[in-house]
């Protein structure tokens, strides 16, 4: 089919930040990630785990917990702060200080009338939530010791707080504790070291069930106060606990990086007297599992190692389907790489500030499955920090390499780039329309004239580049007056179209000519994760968290024959069942029939022209199709050209001298850049 | 978790030493739990009171007088039931004193057993099949009694099952070594028979449970095997007459340790729960004197309890009492068992508890399919129903076939077998070529003149036939001496146990080589063992020196330095051997042993059959084996080309069992002695080579560890194709 010419890129230096606390919105099926640099992130688990939210995390910003109430979203942190996010703009929607010193816990009743935080002071304090604020109530009996974990009754009339070195049950009528539970250090601790209950949960049937720092889940009865069952369950701490809906199972995480489930069984099959029994360990993390949450039929876990891992309960599903496999989150469904194709420029976006590569240079010719000497070694151009203390949001190159656009939460950044012989000036571009004041999303348009910013309630900020300034041209606005963040933007390449992805799974597609809305494209079940227009037939190409792929014509406002064809005959198993979704869209400039995706494991030209798989035929068929004579391989060969050759992958994109680059970022090196897991006995170390 | 509890001697047994029956015809309850009746074999019967273990009453029949059916308690009259010498039928109550006085009817035919359950009327079940239930017999107890068995069936074991208000007589007979188990329902008196799988060997025990629907049939055989059957309660309608096959599965291998069970007894007592006597407990020896609680659906071993004395193989189970007589001593032990809620959390149980209606019978059994014809569904797809239409047609000329084969001559068959399998499509032709395979082979057992050499030759070379669909055939050519269909089968067949591996090995080692030569074998692997034969003339022709690695000088010298050494009495041994070793078996016995060789086997199954070889064919077999091996280390650049032959671990595995085998008798046998010594010192130059070579893979393994490796670099142009 053809050769392509890669630059193999593995210098940049992308890394993770560790889970530091998983809330589970079973209404929405949503789940929130907060990390330990404070940024969060909203995961669906519909139609495979999709990153769809990304709210960026700030310097000083530590969040401890996360809950949810209803749709509304807490936080607290050790900055002694509860911040309510606001999703359809990605940014707090307000901060509340407690007063209390740092905040570890948060947790609100059953009712969603309530919050309760726990405090570094001992207090744990009540806050009433209202329609769009929530106000302090009281404190309950304060206490020596800090509050690290608390758990509500589901009545809603008691808490159960997890201190150092015991358990209080409170009464929230009263505020008094009724409770004192005592835990025990661990055997053989040094006497002045405390044992600290990370994780409560206080369940119906007036059972607590905590997890400490001694390595145990212990069962306690909070009516009598006593201790019912231990369960030594590692020699290191046990972080968190999370019990299901029906109360018949719980999950324990532990620093050993395993994930231990109890189930409330009885011993004898048929008979009332059930008790908590350890049935299951899971082992998917390397380092501490710091959050845990329990759906119906599978467990969600994150930690120290930066995957979110969502673990199928395989007894709770029948056939083996997209639900039942083990899902990873490793990096971010979103793009920190841009490319400037025509000058051969690489913007990598770290959290907190940028780098700006210029590709090195090889030789012209060279023979497949070779490497071609370089002549010229790539070389970093800049290296920007992002001013305050917030962490950049999106960021882009134009293509031309002249441009440098970045947001934060609260502020966006032009720059104008120039290059004199080896040396490069930048200037920040000072008067910007007072629209562009943050963006979720931005794009340049082909020919570098335009910048695209995405804004608040779905709208897009067109604006003209000049050297002398810059000018807003026209707000885009969709017509149905949607409030979701924008996540995709990308523009035709002869600068007529614009289309736009936002949360709500809505695809707007605004004609640049007419400066209006020219039509949208019907709303699918699943997310998009990537898109773009085709630059001769001006198609729009799509595709989904699910796997599905779409091709629009924006010229006929339908889905093209080979879109129906392929949703006639549907896609490949194989294809299907992959584990990341598509990332990127860009086409081969030789080729318009050429559509290259990439996923975190594999690059895929997809090759309109030729037929599509059937169910029967072997989809990874590379190795089958080189071993094959030239007449053979015609009558082999589909749609689906895979290549797994570069992974795991940040960002494939066809530079203008029809060249690929090829962004990687080795886990192993992640891996190694992380803080040493907790030591293990091993055999025979 | 199942448990058993402490245990009590309800009696004595009066039992003559080394006797192997306990003298115990049978334990029944009398009316309620706490009540049995025992009837001795001898002459008497007694009641005991279980919880008190105490006798209640007795009753003895005269001398000369013989008990031939266990007594039963008919609790709606309070009556006892007793058969004496076959044909009298004595009932008599508590207050009765002598059984003589009771009252008595003679029968017209031969009673086998009579059967009782509570508030039932007691059903008696004549040697011949008839059943009848007790009241209508004895108003008129010289009435005919219709004939349902032939004079030669016998019923090995009967029982009576009730669930709810049915009531069935299930009956297992054996004819000429078939099993058959008989089902008659009491309420329409409708009666079916099935054929037993897996007949050959006779079960120990048999036993029933009524389950969702199901009637269970678990029953214990010789080889520690418990198999389940199932029967549906709802009996087919419209078989009276027709014997249908009975598929069984396997429910749970007991542990054996050495040798067969002799009397051994398994009972069920829940859907999960097996108690099991006369078997070995796995981790106490090999002493049988156990009573084992397994459960089935974790082939765990549950409880279990030694049990002093011998073991009659006999074992009852009523109300969570287990009897078991043993010894001297007829113990009652009670038993709990538990449903355990592991299978319910591990998601292996779908309704805990809940009571399942099990479908009837699924057919799982391959002898089944084979059998069945193909029955028209409702629900058939398009394409499903022309291959049926298909599968139809060829039925029909199958048909037509077996009956030839049943009369025809063997020229007839084979014209109409190569017209057949011309015409034949392949997905029918499975099925087909098996029924034509068996009928075969039946007439051929039946018939000695009748030997069909050729069609079966062609059966096998349509790569249909395996051996479990045919397990007499290999058996056949092996009685006929047919060599060359022996060939056929070894190579086509992929499941051939490993006691008929070692039969055909056994009859080829047996066979004088003149009068192999005159068969015709397959002409690939014969080619082939010429061609391996010439290469060690010619090579000897050439040069004497070996181009493996396998150098005599090292040989040499090896054994100069290792001069006390009391194997190298001959010195130059491992060499002389190798340059002049000439093949020790004719051609085409050779050749039949290289197809033993590549027959797929398992060690531990085939171990146990080796060892039947005598002495003088183990020694051959070695010397061909040391021969092969010998030669394949000359020929491994002059490779012969074959489609088959054997691989070196083949042949490697197969000394190493030879030798496993028969160990002791080769250290004996003074002709063996050059032949390991032989083989002792070329293993030995084998293992030097080794060592070399791979000093040399480490080195070279370092070499290319020392190459850097410029994968890791962080940038790189490489250029990829893609097609």
């Amino acid at each position: 089919m053809g050769e392509f010419k890669v630059h193999r890129v593995r210098f940049f230096d992308y890394m993770p930040s560790g889970i530091r606390a998983i809330a589970f919105n079973r209404q929405t099926e949503r789940i929130a990630v907060a990390r330990v640099d404070g940024s969060v992130e909203i995961f669906t688990i519909l139609y495979n785990l999709f990153q769809e939210k990304v709210i960026p995390g700030k310097e000083q910003r530590s969040i401890e917990a996360l809950c949810w109430v209803g749709e509304r979203l807490f936080s607290v942190g050790l900055s002694g702060e509860i911040i309510e996010f606001d999703l359809h703009n990605l940014r707090p929607r307000f901060t509340i200080d407690a007063y209390g010193g740092p905040i570890w816990t948060i947790t609100a009743n059953p009712q969603g009338t309530h919050l309760a935080v726990g405090c570094e002071d001992g207090t744990v304090k009540l806050f009433e939530i209202l329609e769009d604020k929530i106000q302090f109530e009281r404190n309950l009996d304060r206490k020596k010791g800090r509050i690290l974990s608390l758990s509500w009754h589901p009545s809603g009339t008691k808490i159960a707080a997890g201190m150092m070195d015991m358990i209080r049950v409170f009464d929230v009528k009263t505020g008094h504790a009724i409770h004192r539970l005592l835990v025990d250090k661990a055997a053989g601790a040094p006497r002045d070291q405390e044992c600290v209950v990370w994780s409560v949960v206080y369940l119906s049937n007036d059972t607590v069930i905590s997890g400490d720092s001694s390595g145990k889940v212990k069962v306690w009865d909070a009516l009598t106060g006593t201790l019912i069952k231990n369960h030594d369950v590692t020699k290191w701490d046990v972080l968190a606990l999370s019990l299901s809906q029906d109360e018949t199972s719980l999950v324990a995480g532990t620093s050993e990086g395993t994930v231990v489930q109890f189930q409330f069984l009885s011993s004898v099959l048929g008979k009332e007297d059930k008790e908590w029994v350890r049935t299951r360990t899971f082992k998917n993390h390397t380092h501490d599992v710091r959050a845990l949450a329990e759906m119906d039929t599978a467990i969600i876990s994150g930690g120290l190692d930066t995957q979110l891992v969502v673990r199928p309960l395989l007894e709770k599903h029948d056939v083996k389907s997209q639900a039942s496999a083990l899902r990873k989150a490793q990096f971010p469904h979103r793009r920190l790489v841009s490319c400037a194709k025509k000058a051969q420029l690489l913007l990598f976006q770290y959290p907190s500030h940028l780098e700006l590569w210029r590709l090195g240079e090889g030789e012209e010719e060279g023979t497949p499955g070779e490497k071609v000497p370089v002549r010229r070694i790539p070389e970093k151009l800049l290296q920007l920090k992002a001013k305050g203390e917030e962490h950049i949001f999106c960021s882009a190159v134009s293509p031309c390499g002249e441009w440098l656009v970045y947001s934060t939460t609260s502020s966006l950044r032009l720059y104008k780039l120039q290059y004199e012989n080896n040396n490069i000036s930048i200037t920040k571009v000072s008067k910007l329309p007072k629209v562009l004041r943050w963006a979720h999303q931005l794009c340049f348009s082909a020919d570098s004239s335009q910048l695209f910013a995405a804004s608040g309630r779905s709208s897009v900020h067109m604006v003209s580049l000049n050297p002398e300034g810059c000018k807003h041209k026209h707000t885009f606005k969709p017509k149905n007056g949607s409030t979701q963040p924008i996540h995709l933007l990308t523009v035709s390449e002869n600068g007529l179209w614009l289309a736009t992805a936002n949360s709500d799974c809505e695809v707007h597609i605004y004609s640049l000519s007419t400066l209006k809305s020219h039509c949208t494209v019907p709303v699918y079940r699943s997310g998009v994760s990537a898109m773009a227009i085709h630059p001769t037939k001006n198609n729009l190409f799509i595709a989904h968290a699910d796997q599905q792929v779409f091709e629009f014509s924006i010229e006929l406002e339908q889905y093209t024959d080979w879109s129906r064809k392929v949703q006639r005959e549907g896609l490949h198993l194989k294809w299907l069942e992959r584990d990341t979704p598509i990332m990127n869209v860009t086409f081969n400039p030789r080729n318009p029939d050429h559509i290259i995706l990439h996923d975190m494991y594999m690059f895929c030209v997809l090759d309109q022209s030729l037929p599509l798989p059937d169910k029967k035929s072997q989809f990874f068929n590379q190795l089958t199709l080189k071993s094959l004579p030239e007449q053979e391989r015609k009558t082999r060969c589909h749609a689906f050209k895979v290549c797994k050759l570069f992974q795991p992958l940040m960002c494939v994109d066809v530079l203008e001298d029809h060249s690929l680059v090829v962004v990687e970022r080795s886990l192993l090196d992640i891996v190694a850049k992380l803080p040493a897991p907790v030591k293990q006995k091993k055999f025979a170390t | 978790m199942a448990a058993l509890f402490e245990g009590s001697t309800l009696c004595a047994l009066s039992v003559a030493q080394n006797c192997t029956e306990s003298g115990i015809e049978g334990i029944e309850l009398k009316g309620d739990d706490d009540h049995v009746v025992v009837t001795d074999s001898t002459r008497s019967i007694t009641v005991y009171k279980v919880s008190d273990q105490k006798p209640l009453g007795s009753w003895t029949v005269k001398q000369g007088q013989r008990i031939t059916c266990p007594a039963v308690y008919n609790s709606k009259t309070r009556e006892y039931v007793v058969v004496t010498d076959d044909k009298v039928i004595r009932v008599w109550k508590d207050d009765d004193i002598s059984l003589d006085k009771a009252f008595k009817a003679t029968v017209s035919s031969d009673v086998w057993r009579v059967h009782s359950a509570p508030d039932q009327e007691p059903v008696v079940l004549f040697r011949r099949g008839a059943v009848q239930l007790l009241d209508s017999l004895l108003a008129e107890p010289q009435q005919d009694v219709e004939n349902i068995l032939s004079e030669e069936e016998v019923i090995r074991w009967s029982t009576l099952v009730t669930s709810g208000k049915q009531q069935w007589i299930l009956y297992i007979t054996e004819h000429k070594g078939e099993h058959c188990l008989h089902v008659q329902s009491l309420g329409n008196m409708s009666r079916v028979a099935y054929r037993l799988e897996g007949t050959g060997s006779t079960s120990l025990s048999y036993s029933v449970s009524p389950r969702s629907g199901n009637l269970h049939i678990l029953s214990l055989y010789p080889d520690g095997c418990v198999y389940e059957s199932i029967v549906p309660m709802r009996l087919p309608e419209g078989v009276e007459g027709k014997v249908l096959p009975l598929p069984r599965t396997l429910l749970l291998m007991l542990p054996l340790g050495e040798g067969e069970l002799a009397s051994a007894s398994a009972v069920p007592l829940d859907s999960a729960h097996v108690a099991v006597v006369g078997v070995p407990h796995p981790s106490a020896g090999a002493g049988k004197d156990y009573l084992c609680i397994w459960n089935t659906n974790f082939q765990t071993l549950q409880a279990g309890k030694e049990m002093a004395g011998r073991i009659y193989g006999q074992l009852w189970c009523y109300c969570g009492k287990l009897y078991v007589p043993h010894g001297k001593a007829l113990s009652v032990i009670p038993f709990e068992c538990q449903k355990s809620s592991l299978a319910a959390a591990m998601g292996k149980l779908k309704q805990p508890g809940g009571c399942e209606l099990n479908p009837p019978v699924p057919v799982a059994s391959w002898g089944a399919v084979t059998q069945e014809q193909t029955s028209a569904s409702a629900v058939e797809t398009r394409k499903n129903r022309l291959t049926r239409k298909s599968q139809g047609a060829s039925a029909i000329a199958v048909d037509q076939l077996i009956e030839l084969i049943k009369t025809g001559s063997e020229d007839q068959v084979h014209k109409a077998m190569t017209s057949f399998l011309s015409k034949s499509d392949l997905p029918g032709l499975q099925l087909a070529v098996g029924n034509l395979a068996s009928a075969l082979v039946t007439r051929s057992l039946e018939e000695p003149s009748f030997y069909p050499h050729k069609v079966l030759v062609q059966l096998v070379h349509t790569k249909c036939l395996c051996h479990s669909v045919c397990p007499d055939l290999l058996k056949l050519a092996l009685e006929k001496k047919d060599s060359a269909l022996c060939q056929f089968c070894l190579q086509v067949f992929p499941d051939i146990p490993e006691a008929i591996t070692c039969a055909c090995l056994k009859a080829f080692l047996s066979t004088p080589d003149s009068e192999l030569e005159t068969v015709t074998l397959e002409t690939d692997s014969v080619a082939y063992m010429e061609g391996l034969s010439a290469v060690t003339v010619q090579e000897k022709e050439e040069n004497e020196t070996q181009q493996n690695g396998f150098s005599t000088p090292a040989a040499a010298e090896e054994n100069s330095s290792e001069a006390q050494h009391p194997l190298h009495q001959k010195p130059k041994l491992a060499s002389s051997m190798s340059l002049d070793m000439t093949r020790p078996v004719g051609l085409h016995k050779a050749v039949l042993l290289n197809e033993i060789l590549q027959t797929p086997y398992s060690d531990s199954f085939l171990l146990p059959h080796l060892k039947d070889l005598s002495a003088p064919q183990v020694i051959l077999f070695l010397q061909y084996l040391q021969f092969l091996y010998v030669k394949y280390y000359q020929e491994i650049n002059t490779q012969v080309p074959a489609l088959r032959s054997p691989t070196m671990t083949q042949i490697i595995d197969w000394v190493c069992m030879l030798v496993d085998a028969h160990f002791t008798v080769l250290v004996m046998a003074p002709e063996a002695k050059e032949l390991l010594a032989g083989l002792h010192s070329f293993v030995k130059a084998q293992m030097r080579l080794f060592t070399g070579l791979g000093k040399i893979e480490g080195s070279l393994h370092a070499l290319k560890k020392a190459k850097p490796s410029k994968d890791n670099s962080q940038y790189s142009i490489e250029v990829i194709e893609l097609f």
